[in-house]
This record gives structure tokens, sequence and C-alpha cells, in this order.
């Protein structure tokens, strides 16, 4: 069982009544919330956070890219991998990832991975995410017509320029290029593991089963309400004549380790309800653009994770319900422990990535999280999955020493 | 989805349809077609042609009104062949070739009108007139236009109508009957905005500005008097860059056509008809 942290650099200084306020974190969220003086406090506490994680035993440290808002400060989530690829060692980087479809050429995202890999010693990981439909086609304004076409042409490059040893010639519909002969090149062979974050449509499960690759399921529901896309994600590996090695599959979920459940609510819902309230307040306009999806995912009912039908379900959200639904396993050192072994369990995942800064969670707390995670959590989960192999792991990655 | 009749709608005729296929079948249009007399083309717009309107029937009394969905949506295909703008006019181009059609004046709302415009501009000889119904096609960066193709549906029916509350506005939009026919409609919506939205995304200056002078036609542009969602400054640019286009003015909001059918199909009678003599 491999367990990441993942970090989302959320601004945590939205005014009190943002929600009510603005109408969207997102895409036109107003310049003037956004203090660089504060900005600069949070970088620093953010890599701190994420560097203090692997002292404590994590296997991975997840960065990625949003633009254009309060929710995410990681429009380049490399900078934040290169910053950590010379404060840590061990530890797997796990970017997931770089949107493919967003950058012309995208042999730039060949090249800074392969930077990357280079620098921290073969400890990549590659995700290639579509993207949100607020980042890709609102911020950076691909018609969502074209998003996915652009996304799989991109993809096609990136793993060329990665393993050809020719100079080549690249003759796509939406990249023209006479000569790809990338430097520097991945220390990985043949390429760093490529991961694949995803929220839930049929093509992207099906593309990334054929293609050998780790699919992320980034849910903000919990792993209650993930069954039934997890399980569809199993049918379709299964439907393709694919190995159930549990460590294709990545899944994202919030935790709050505490002393006590009790000290856990304490400790954690009011930073929990301003990430539920305030940074995943999209207006319904930029929540999905029309096309963001095809038609055939469309039509197994998924839904987007933000807009107003998002909303109006968690408005009246209680601790109590977070605790009840999943949207956060949090309490205890025990009921973390057996919470996360149901959850690992019974959606199938190797690569568990653990959100442990939660909306405006101060980096105290986020410590202290990370601290008891680290301890009382993970050597408990460590040996889940035990005799099956991860074949997705970064090479120059290395297990933690065992805790004194 | 079906073309059925206009709740409403004083109209007594059913349109034929007509679907001609174009190279080699890659693009397939769905065409309805209705009326006797010289042929008139006109391109919809975002809301696609959810009943034969009271304007079409009036031109239609005068002319043989041809109408067709295009590629992506309401039984249309070859999107996916299509990028630009210029591939959309080409392909209309194709299309009248195919219907056998020389000439034809041709007439077009908001996306539709950008659509008449480039094909216009494209191809001069095809126009014998050319009537602009508050044309997209253009950008200002002093009138910026909303975002159609993401509003939300409560947010864009107020920039639509003079008057939201009218029977011509309520009409437009019937409750679906069922869960299965609302998610059916929904599954419509996106599929029809994703594919316009291809061709002007994120933004719809998409070169027409740099082939407008060719336009040779006679064109008319009518705007509503009360148009929310398309600037009339819109209005001025596309006069000043055809040669000898006139703007004229509408009781309406942006769907003028649909809230003065008998003002909007007499003006377009008033301009086409010298020209199909």
């Amino acid at each position: 069982m491999k367990l990441c942290v993942f970090h989302l650099m959320p601004y945590r200084f939205l005014p009190e009544d943002f929600e009510t306020r603005y109408r969207s974190v997102w895409v036109d969220v107003p310049s003037q919330l956004y203090d660089p003086e504060k900005g600069r406090v949070l970088y620093h506490e953010f890599l701190d956070e994420l560097e203090f994680a692997e002292a404590a035993g994590f296997d991975g440290l997840c960065v990625n890219e949003h633009h254009q808002n309060a929710y995410g400060l990681m429009p380049s989530p490399n900078l934040m991998a290169a910053a950590l690829a010379r404060r840590t060692s061990r530890a797997a980087l796990i970017v997931l990832g770089n949107s493919l479809a967003l950058y012309n050429p995208p042999v730039r995202v060949a090249e800074e991975f392969a930077m990357l890999d280079v620098l921290s010693g073969g400890r990549l990981v590659a995700g290639f995410p579509v993207g949100t439909s607020m980042d890709s086609n609102f911020a950076y304004g691909v018609p969502p017509a074209t998003l996915r076409e652009r996304y799989y042409e991109a993809h096609d490059l990136v793993i060329q320029a990665w393993t050809r040893a020719d100079v080549f010639a690249f003759n796509g519909k939406y990249t023209q290029l006479r000569y790809v002969n990338i430097w520097p090149r991945p220390l990985q062979t043949p390429h760093p593991p490529v991961w694949i974050p995803g929220g839930g449509s049929v093509e992207t499960w099906e593309w990334t089963a054929r293609q050998d690759y780790v699919y992320c399921y980034l849910s903000y529901f919990g792993y209650k309400h993930a069954k039934k896309t997890m399980d569809g994600f199993w049918e379709a590996i299964a439907r393709l004549g694919a190995d159930e090695n549990p460590f294709r599959a990545g899944f994202l979920q919030l935790v709050g380790v505490s002393e006590t459940d009790a000290q856990a609510e304490t400790d954690y819902a009011p930073h929990v309800h301003y990430f539920y309230q305030k940074c995943l307040n999209v207006w319904e306009g930029f929540a999905e653009a029309p096309g963001y999806r095809t038609v055939r995912t469309l039509r197994t009912g998924a839904r987007p994770q933000v807009g107003l039908a998002a909303k109006q379900i968690r408005a009246a959200l209680t601790w109590k319900d977070y605790v009840e639904q999943g949207y956060i396993v949090a309490g205890s050192p025990a009921t973390v422990r057996e919470q996360l072994t149901d959850c690992i369990r019974k959606l199938r995942v190797g690569h568990l990535m653990v959100l442990l800064q939660i909306g405006s969670l101060p980096k105290e707390l986020t410590l202290k999280n990370i601290e008891l995670f680290g301890r009382e959590v993970l050597p408990h989960l460590r040996d889940l999955w035990v005799g099956q192999k991860d074949r997705w792991w970064p090479s120059g990655a290395a297990p933690a020493a065992p805790l004194e | 989805m079906a073309v059925g009749r206009c709740a409403g709608c004083p109209a007594r005729m059913t349109p034929r349809e007509r679907v001609v296929a174009i190279r080699e079948g890659a693009v397939s249009l769905r065409c309805l077609v209705e009326g006797r007399g010289a042929p008139v083309v006109f391109f919809h717009s975002f809301e696609g042609l959810r009943a034969w309107p009271e304007f079409l029937e009036r031109l239609a009394r005068r002319f043989t009104v041809y109408a067709p969905l295009h590629p992506g949506t309401q039984g249309s295909d070859g999107l996916e062949t299509l990028d630009e703008p210029l591939d959309l006019a080409l392909a209309y181009d194709e299309w009248l070739g195919a219907l056998g059609l020389g000439s034809a004046s041709l007439v077009g709302h908001f996306f539709g009108g950008m659509v008449a415009a480039e094909l216009a501009a494209l191809c001069p000889g095809r126009a014998r007139g050319l009537v602009l119904l508050s044309p997209m096609g253009l950008w200002l960066d002093e009138a910026p236009l909303p975002d159609v193709a993401s509003l939300p549906p409560a947010d864009l029916q107020p920039l639509l109508w003079k008057n939201p509350a009218s029977a011509s506005a309520r009409a437009w939009a019937p409750p679906p009957a069922d869960e299965e026919a609302k998610v059916a409609m929904q599954i419509e919506r996106i599929e029809r905005l994703a594919a316009m939205g291809k061709f002007v995304w994120p933004l719809p200056d998409r070169g027409l500005k740099k082939r407008l002078h060719r336009i040779s036609a006679p064109t008319l542009l009518l705007w509503g008097d009360a148009d929310r969602l398309n600037p009339l400054a819109y209005g001025e640019e596309f006069v000043r860059r055809i040669k000898g286009a006139e703007l004229r003015l509408v009781a309406g909001g942006h769907m003028f056509p649909y809230e003065s059918a008998e003002a909007t199909a007499g003006s377009i009678l008033d301009f086409l008809a010298p020209l199909a003599a």
C-alpha cells in the first residue's frame, strides 16, 4: 500500500461572507481578495507541510494544477515540485499533473517533467489530467468540443518525445513540429510512471486501462459516494481483460486525525466547512461548459462536483453529515484506521492520497494531522495489498525508514 | 429533437424534411423546407429550431425557405470534420450545390448570421441578398458579449427577450413531460451548444472581419430595439465593414424575430422581394 499526502494549496484568507457575496471561487474570483504578502507566507507553510510529510513517513507528495482561483494556488505545480525536489530526498513527487491540452507546444510538458525527473533522481510521477472545465475551457479558453482530441494528441507527442531516440517530425492537428528532440531526457526508463486524474468519465477509464496507466479518482464527495464510480472503473478493467491489481487505482480522501473523535470536530470542523462552502463555491455557469463531458458520460448520470446542484447538496451539511457520509474521514487514530481500511478495501485502491491540509486549516494543525497520521495510522495500513506489485511507482523513490 | 408546431402560433404549414449528405457522407445536413418561390436559406442560432416559427412561415408564403440544422445539432452530422467558421461556410457552399441551388437569399440570426455572412463573403456568387438578424462574428472590447454558451438558462432568459414574461417567451420553453424527457432535453441542449460553441469559443472573432469586405450582395441588418444580449455597437460595426449595408431596428429583444414575427418578416420580404424578381 502506498500512502501519499495531497496538497491543494488553498488561499486561507477568504472573507467570512465570501460564498454569499461572490459568485465564484474560480475563473472570475476578484483579484482584490488575494494579498501577495499573505501568499508568500502560505507558499512557505505549504512547502514546510509537504517536506514534513516525507519525514513523517509518507510515500509520496502530490501537487496539482489549477488556474484563476482561490481554491488552489498552483498554476504551475512544476515550480512546487522543483522546490520539493531540492528539500526532499526519498518520497515520490507526484505531479497530478500538467493539463496537456493547455500547452502549445506540449513538448513543454515533456521537457519540464524530464527536468523534474532528473533533478529528483527519478522520483517523478507524471500526471496528465484533462483539467477541469473552469481551468481548461474558461481560464485557458480551449473549446470544449476539441479538448479531449487535443489532450490525446498532446499525450502521444509527449510519450514519443520521451521515448523516441530519433529526431522526428510531428504532424498533428493541433501541434505541428518539424524537429522534436527534447533535452534533457527523463531519468526513468522508458519514462516516468503516468497517472491519470479523473472525475469519473467512461472514456477516461477505458483509455487509462488500454494505456496501462494508473487512474486516480479525485472526488470531494468522499469514499462512500465513490463506490459506484470505482466499481465502474473496475468493471471497465475487467471488460478490457486487464488484471485487477489495486495499484491501477488511486483515490483522494479528506482525513483529519486527532486524539479523540470529539477533538477531531474541534480541530477540523470549521476548516472543512471553509473548504466545502468557500473553496468549492463555483458559479453554475463555470461548473461545466457544454461539451466538456461527452454525451456517453452524461448518459451514465455523472454530475459535476461543483456548480449549483453540488452546492445545494453541500449547503446544509453539518460536521455529523460530513463524517457519517464519508466526505471526511475524521476522528481518533482508531476511527481513522478502521474507516480507511474499509475505504481501501472497498474501492480496491493501492495508492491512497490523503488531503490533510483542508480549506483554512492553519499550519500547526496541519502538522499535527500529518504527524498523527504518520505515527498512528500509516503503519497500520502499510501492509494492505501485500503480494501485489506496484508497477506504477517511480524507480527513484525509496520507502520510509521505520519510525523510531 | 423533433421540430413540431409552435404552441400558440397561427401556423398552418408543416415543413418537409430533407437530409442531404456531402463529402461522401462525411457531413450530413438535415434541413426543413417550406413554401414556394425563389430560395431563401435561414441559418438558426444557439436555440436551434424548435418549431417552425411564425416569421419563417410568413417568409414561406413568398419564398421557398430552407432551414438547415447546423452540424452536430438536431440530426445533422459531421461536426468532427469541421473546425473553423470557414470550414462551416464551405460545407454550406457545397450543400447549396448539392441542393441544386446556384444562389439564394441568405438570412441568419446571431450565430446563423455569422454563418450567412461568412458564406456571402467567401462565395459572393451564392448570395442574392443577405439579411443579418443581430449577427455575431465580431468582437469589440468596449461592448463585450455575454458568454452565451455557458450562461445558465435562468441567467440567459432575461437577456434574450424584451419581455421574458411575454407569451412568445413562455411558449419558447415548455416544461418537460417527465424526468426522462427532462434529461433528454438537457443532453440535446448541451450537444447543441457544444457543437456551435466549437466555432466561436472562447470569442466569436474568428476571422470574419478580414472577409466582410468581400460581400457583394445587398445587405440588410435588423436589430431588436431592446437587444440586451448583442449590443447595437456590433450592428454599427457590420454596417461600417459591409459596403452599402443598411441597419434597421425592430421592436423586440435579441429574439425579435420571434417576438415581432410580422414586422421582422415584413422587413425581410420588403428587402428580398425586389432582389428575387
